[in-house]
């Protein structure tokens, strides 16, 4: 299923292939030669989310615009840029959605809170059927 | 003639589960012994005819009729067989079609084979089944009709997507579909034994083999679709918390909480509405996850044929089902027995916790995946991801992982807390000498999640073996072994997770005909590079050798595909598999002049993760087996001394 959905995003994002006649981004598949740098600019892709396909980051995208991003990614890291400020220029560029890892808006919140309650509202079920059981 | 026959089988079959319906409700009122005995033909009939269709549908790809718009918009002529007969399922309408037929002939089978349950609640059962098929005929037939013609016919088909021309296309859809599907006859049971107010321990007991059945279908199905689209996309990633992989996970989910809470329930009879409820859940998250995939509602930019008059359709579907199923759990779930007591330290409670750490980790999938869905309505598009999924489900996965190796030491009803601590003293020592060794060896160079991953599955492979220590394996109960080969399958899969993302060494190169590649102990030769061509492809294909260690070279041959029909091009990774790991080696574009871009992986035990997800299906087959065995053992020997 996954696979169609793929596919949907390269034929929508044929026509940025096509409108896009330049060479791709030098950097796009290239490795930073320091491996920790590396490192750094990988772990940050992953967590940025490809614009023109389908839940995808762009450390695992074949579209011409992921290839940029990554590119442009690896020349600020080489750059000496931390991770998080390009995280932050790529939000004000593209807005919170091309970023999977959930920000600091309150927004998410809830979403933060989720695990604890529900592990909370569990745990009460259960003592409450355990109290109920013991004589 | 036979789109027209296979329309018509439809019309019949929907007409056929009104028949259904109506029967078990004139029999659960009247009792009439008349009506009773009807429905079982009638759910056979039902499942044959929806069968039918769907052959008829399959037999009209394989012909190429393009004179069928479904054909003409989804099939080429030029199509390899097997993307015509699989490809039958690769589009909106036929996958519907197979989403009922699942439906059909899971009922048929529940009509023939299901002998042990109660007659009235047998019969509410397969009304409640009908109940649901006639939504979807429903909506196949009024908004998805896959029979429909066009005049003139086509010259030719559009063709099918080429990332779906693959073999997986032929197992991956049908088993996961069985699976999904197959769970709503968990939910049917639950509807029938909530109308009839039998929820025991004989209902749990009939219920069992089929949410067996269906978890051990879905197991398969989402197993291949993971390496499907890891050897497929060409990036390496085998799971991506994608909405449509989530909507398949949150059904396993619920269905492995079931089988477990199914077991206490025949086993003890307790946890009986909790069971009931899981199993209108595991249903529900089917139909959720339909919705959300083919609604289109979670892929904005995006939309896979979306109809938004289809949307709405499964949403009503969706809030009539769910939304009655519940009313009818809130309504009788005061007349549900409260079930046996049960002791802290039992098999019980830890099946208890295993139900809980499962719900939980299905409502943050739930509640990840819609979560944008939310912050969207209030004008704020955010992303929820991998980071969080990994993050937060991950941590209570693990603390899954080790319930799941402690629970089968305890003893059913009460059990002593020291002796639990004294069976469990070799694998907590195997797991501190693990921790031990994994810490020293590879500390600060890997990170905190694959580092617990790592130390948790060893440990839990070796605790779930335990509970076949001191037996004879042969006079081991196979529900026993069923059991032991799923739990050490959790373990080998959470090793090959872990040990993928700590280990794997990844490189990109631009390399000329000529070179050499030197990564991660292999040595790649990059020969040359030729064109090839398929039935309705041409590739580019890199000729490449490689060996590890001095040892023998291997030819392995990535290729970048061109198709026509549609215009795509798709990477062929080139997989080599060892025991220690894979070999994953993709040719991209031209570079610059005469260089060509590859991405090259050696990814450390990765082939676990496949290969303990077909331990899971193995060990809920053997289950199954075990469990249904002696049902038969009993009948064949009646059967002989009727006979004699």
């Amino acid at each position: 299923m996954r696979l169609m959905i793929a596919l949907l995003a390269l034929i929508l994002s044929a026509p940025a292939f096509g409108q896009s006649a330049l060479p791709p981004a030098p950097w796009a598949d290239r490795q930073i030669p320091d491996p920790a740098q590396e490192k750094e600019a990988r772990d940050l892709m992953l967590t940025i989310r490809c614009l023109t396909c389908q839940s995808q980051s762009i450390a695992d995208s074949n579209a011409s615009m992921a290839g940029d991003m990554r590119s442009q990614i690896r020349e600020r890291i080489m750059a000496g840029e931390e991770p998080e400020h390009i995280r932050r220029w790529l939000i004000e560029r593209y807005g919170d959605w091309v970023s999977y890892e959930p920000t600091g808006d309150p927004i998410l919140w809830p979403l933060w809170a989720a695990p604890a309650v529900l592990l909370a509202l569990g745990a009460l079920l259960l003592r409450g059927r355990l109290k109920r059981r013991t004589r | 003639m036979i789109a027209e026959f296979g329309l018509a089988a439809l019309w019949l079959a929907a007409a056929l589960a009104l028949l259904q319906l109506g029967l078990a409700i004139g029999g659960l009122k009247g009792g009439r012994p008349e009506l009773q005995a009807a429905i079982r033909p009638v759910a056979v009939v039902q499942g044959a005819l929806t069968a039918m269709a769907f052959i008829a549908l399959i037999t009209l790809f394989m012909r190429s009729d393009m004179s069928v718009l479904l054909v003409a918009t989804n099939s080429h002529s030029m199509k390899p067989w097997l993307y015509k007969f699989a490809g039958t399922w690769g589009n909106h309408e036929g996958s519907m079609l197979l989403w009922v037929t699942v439906m059909g002939v899971a009922g048929a089978a529940v009509a023939l084979f299901e002998r042990a349950l109660r007659r009235d609640t047998h019969m509410a059962t397969l009304g409640a089944q009908a109940a649901i098929s006639l939504g979807f005929y429903a909506f196949l037939l009024f908004s998805s009709n896959p029979f429909a013609r066009i005049d003139p016919p086509a010259p030719d088909g559009q063709g099918l997507n080429p990332l779906l021309q693959d073999p997986g296309l032929a197992f991956h859809p049908p088993t996961l579909y069985f699976g999904y599907v197959g769970l709503s006859v968990a939910f049917s049971f639950a509807v029938g034994a909530l109308l009839t107010r039998q929820v025991d321990a004989a209902f749990a007991r009939a219920m069992r083999p089929w949410v067996l059945g269906a978890w051990v279908l879905l197991t398969l199905g989402i197993t291949a679709g993971s390496y499907w689209a890891y050897y497929e996309l060409g990036w390496g990633g085998w799971w991506f918390w994608d909405p449509v992989e989530n909507a398949s996970l949150m059904p396993w989910l619920a269905a492995t909480a079931l089988l477990h809470s199914a077991t206490v329930l025949a086993t003890r009879d307790a946890l009986r509405a909790w069971t009931v409820m899981l199993a209108v859940v595991a249903f529900s998250m089917s139909m959720v996850g339909t919705f959300l995939v083919r609604s289109g509602i979670l892929t904005s930019v995006h939309a896979f044929a979306v109809d938004p008059e289809r949307g709405s359709f499964i949403l009503a579907l969706l809030g009539i089902y769910i939304g009655g199923a519940l009313a009818l759990f809130g309504w009788r779930v005061g007349t549900v027995r409260e079930g046996a007591p049960f002791e802290l330290v039992s098999r019980e409670t830890m099946l208890v916790i295993n139900n809980l750490l499962l719900s939980v980790i299905l409502g943050l999938v739930l509640i990840g995946t819609l979560y944008p869905l939310m912050t969207e309505a209030f004008g704020h598009k955010v992303s929820v991801g991998p980071p969080y999924f990994d993050r937060i489900a991950g941590p209570i996965a693990l603390a899954l992982m080790i319930a799941m190796a402690v629970g089968p030491m305890i003893r059913w009803r009460r059990d002593n807390a020291s002796a639990v601590a004294r069976r469990s003293m070799a694998p907590a020592l195997v797991g501190l000498s693990v921790l031990a060794v994994v810490a020293v060896t590879s500390w600060g160079r890997i990170g905190i999640l694959p580092f617990l991953g790592l130390v948790i599955a060893l440990t839990v492979a070796v605790a779930s073996i335990a509970p076949l220590w001191g037996r004879k394996p042969l006079r081991t109960p196979l529900f026993t072994w069923g059991m032991v080969i799923a739990h050490l399958g959790c373990a080998v899969s959470l090793g090959g997770m872990a040990a993928d993302s700590a280990f794997t060494v990844e490189k990109l190169v631009a390399a000329r005909p000529g070179e050499t590649i030197e990564t991660a102990g292999w040595r790649l030769r990059f020969d040359k590079i030729l064109p090839v061509a398929g039935d309705n492809w041409t590739a580019l294909q890199a000729d490449m050798r490689v060996s590890r260690g001095g040892g023998a070279p291997v030819a392995i041959h990535p290729q970048s595909r061109f198709f026509t029909s549609p215009p795509t091009t798709t990477t062929e990774a080139a997989l080599l598999t060892r025991w220690d790991g894979q070999l994953y080696v993709v040719l991209g574009q031209e570079a610059d002049a005469g260089r060509w871009q590859m991405r090259i992986w050696w990814k450390p035990f990765v082939t676990c993760i496949w290969l303990g997800g077909t331990m899971i299906a193995l060990g809920g087959l053997l289950a199954l087996i075990g469990r249904e065995r002696r049902g038969w053992t009993l009948k064949w020997r009646a059967r002989r001394a009727t006979a004699a």
